[in-house]
């Protein structure tokens, strides 16, 4: 075991996937030399050199066609999208094309690529750095949409993504690549695809969650607890395809339960979370399912005080967690 | 027509020609019956390749000729450029008529998309030039595996005004990537001319500002064409990195078969557009070598009317697909 961080736990799960499998290599800008702005991939040009390890010009439709075609003839690109923000320009190839061409070639063609994402905000990231661009994915059959909030399953998360013969959205938030940090099992393993986890086990009501928001709905839970009320936080991990199983066992054990993202309200994974709630384990519920998630605005934006109103931090899902144990 | 058959470009030969005078009256056959079932009702849309098919296959058989290996991205009205990579009449039928068996996307898709692996064609979407950047991806996995793969990237001139299509020559262009951009200019992208869709003559001269070699040829001349092609094939097979090639074509038909070019497009211009028909210009060239009667070609209208025939009634016969496996192929597994 050893320590370490998100930003850390992503790189080893890259560099562990590129040793192990030639065909899996990175591109995007500033990987090489830079090793990312993130530093991702750092040190990786000089240990796989410039061919694995692709710089490419500012074009970030291009990165994303570029590996959906070298995916189709049987690679496993990893292609790294510098900000969340900057997906847009790749939804075309992403949601377009990568998810639909298993269906349209009727599974004559794969595409097994990554797509990193750093992502997320309270980061004073402003408009055009901060945004979650999850919930636009994960409309999309075809597409597997993973979340990690933690070293060990960014670490496990990604790796399966690399081996996945499926395209993966890989969504890294940006404030846990260095704040975040945790134990990592040495060698290898991988997390499934699909799984949720149970970061936190209660019977007073159920949070589902990911990424950042994991953390904060962590610390709501521990204020709750020193007023002896225990709250199950289920981290989704995977919001593309949603482990149904795990989140409807939760909610009929503790029969509450607050849906928590940073992604804007309004269709977001939370509307997706709640409606299959309501499907499937209605008679369950003591209260309607609650939301605390980012408000319906463009994005997040940049003053400190503006950054604040936006995020779901501890205190609001503390809060929400009020509203919904008085219901 | 007076080129000399004694000059062919290199690896060309007389023999090619008429091998491409043979295919090229099966597919303007082909394509002539797909319009007809069109107006029958029985096939849904077409994409008429009519006017096109000097440029397409003179592009094959520069691949053939001068690669290891090859891929080809095409796009819609590439019909020219499936069947010489041996989709069958029958085959591109059932895609036309949506039937069990299609071969490309198990009709799923628009006829002639999908993929035939085995024949070395790939033509998955119907969103303009978004295949570009996949070509340029599957011309870097071959670079990656040392394959000695020459990847065509097929579009048509409206294509070119997209971001992708510029993203992508520059990035093959910066890796050197072993790739032929094939513009198939038409001088039309559904009723917008040219004129309007760009501000230079020849799309070729964008090339320079990638860094690569472009050039801009008569597409309904073989020659000319196999010319063209075979350089831009053999700078890609050498590592040389990309090129475009511009092959200026005719549209004989509208865009589609849910198009009506008579509100946009003179009938004088289409006529006159006509006098260059590659099928034409091709039998006179061979003939004027002694390579071609009248006697041959009627032969071989006829040959390929009956080949159709066959393949029409087969594809007619054909049930539609089953929707018991309509849920499939989402992920590599059910879920």
């Amino acid at each position: 075991m050893a320590m370490m961080t998100v930003i850390e736990a992503v790189r080893e799960a890259m560099r562990e996937e590129m040793q192990r499998d030639a065909s899996v290599f990175v591109l995007g800008e500033d990987v090489g030399r830079r090793g990312g702005v993130f530093l991702a991939t750092q040190g990786f040009i000089d240990e796989f050199g410039e061919e694995r390890v692709i710089d490419t010009p500012l074009a970030e439709a291009a990165i994303a066609g570029v590996a959906v075609g070298a995916a189709m003839s049987g690679m496993r690109p990893i292609a790294e999208v510098q900000f969340g923000d900057f997906v847009f320009p790749v939804f075309n190839q992403i949601v377009g094309e990568a998810a639909r061409i298993r269906y349209g070639t009727k599974g004559k063609i794969s595409v097994p690529m990554v797509l990193r994402i750093p992502y997320g905000g309270h980061i004073r990231g402003g408009l055009f750095h901060s945004q979650s661009p999850e919930a636009y994915f994960a409309h999309t059959p075809g597409l597997q949409v993973l979340c990690p909030a933690t070293p060990y399953d960014a670490k496990g998360l990604l790796k399966a993504a690399i081996r996945s013969n499926d395209p993966v959205v890989f969504l890294e938030h940006k404030r846990t690549y260095r704040a975040v940090r945790g134990e990592v099992p040495d060698g290898d393993y991988v997390v499934p695809i699909g799984v949720a986890d149970i970061k936190r086990y209660g019977d007073a009501a159920t949070i589902i969650t990911y990424g950042l928001t994991m953390h904060y709905s962590l610390q709501a839970a521990e204020v709750l607890a020193a007023e002896g009320i225990e709250i199950e936080v289920i981290d989704l991990r995977t919001v593309s395809p949603i482990d149904r199983d795990t989140v409807l066992e939760s909610v009929r054990k503790t029969n509450r339960v607050l849906v928590v993202h940073e992604d804007n309200i309004a269709l977001g994974v939370g509307a997706e979370v709640s409606a299959l709630i309501a499907e499937h384990a209605f008679g369950n519920l003591d209260a309607p399912v609650m939301r605390v998630a980012g408000p319906d605005i463009p994005a997040m934006p940049f003053a400190p005080t503006l950054e604040a109103a936006y995020m779901p931090t501890a205190d609001k899902i503390e809060a929400g967690l009020r509203r919904l144990l008085e219901y | 027509m007076t080129q000399n058959l004694e000059n062919l470009p290199k690896g060309l030969n007389p023999e090619d020609l008429v091998d491409i005078y043979a295919k090229m009256v099966l597919i303007r056959t082909l394509d002539e019956r797909i319009w007809a079932m069109n107006r029958q009702g029985k096939a849904a849309i077409v994409a008429s390749s009519q006017g096109h098919e000097a440029a397409q296959l003179a592009s094959v058989w520069a691949l053939r000729h001068h690669s290891e290996d090859y891929f080809c991205f095409t796009y819609y009205r590439d019909l020219a450029v499936t069947v010489a990579q041996g989709l069958t009449p029958t085959e591109t039928l059932l895609g036309f008529l949506a039937k069990e068996g299609e071969p490309m996307s198990g009709a799923r898709q628009f006829p002639q998309h999908g993929a035939i692996l085995d024949k070395k064609v790939i033509n998955i979407s119907n969103v303009v030039s978004t295949h570009i950047p996949h070509a340029v991806g599957w011309a870097l996995a071959a670079k990656m595996r040392g394959d000695k793969t020459v990847v065509a990237a097929y579009m048509g001139d409206g294509a070119t005004s997209q971001g992708e299509v510029h993203e992508a020559m520059n990035f093959a262009s910066v890796l050197k990537l072993p790739v032929v951009f094939i513009v198939e200019n038409n001088k039309y992208a559904i009723s917008v001319p040219q004129h309007k869709q760009m501000n230079v003559k020849q799309i070729s001269s964008r090339a320079a500002g990638y860094g690569m070699t472009g050039v801009t040829v008569d597409g309904t001349d073989v020659i000319a064409s196999y010319e063209a092609c075979a350089e831009a094939v053999e700078r890609a097979a050498r590592g040389k990195g990309p090129s475009l090639v511009e092959l200026e074509v005719e549209r004989y038909l509208p865009h589609t078969s849910d198009d009506d070019d008579s509100v946009y497009r003179a009938k004088a211009e289409i006529d006159e557009a006509r006098k260059r028909d590659p099928l034409v210009k091709l039998k006179d060239l061979l003939a004027s070598a002694g390579l071609m009667t009248d006697e041959r070609d009627v032969e071989l209208r006829e040959s390929a009317r009956r080949e159709i025939d066959a393949a029409t009634d087969a594809a007619e016969a054909a049930p539609f697909p089953s929707d018991r496996d309509v849920l499939e192929h989402v992920f590599e597994e059910v879920r």
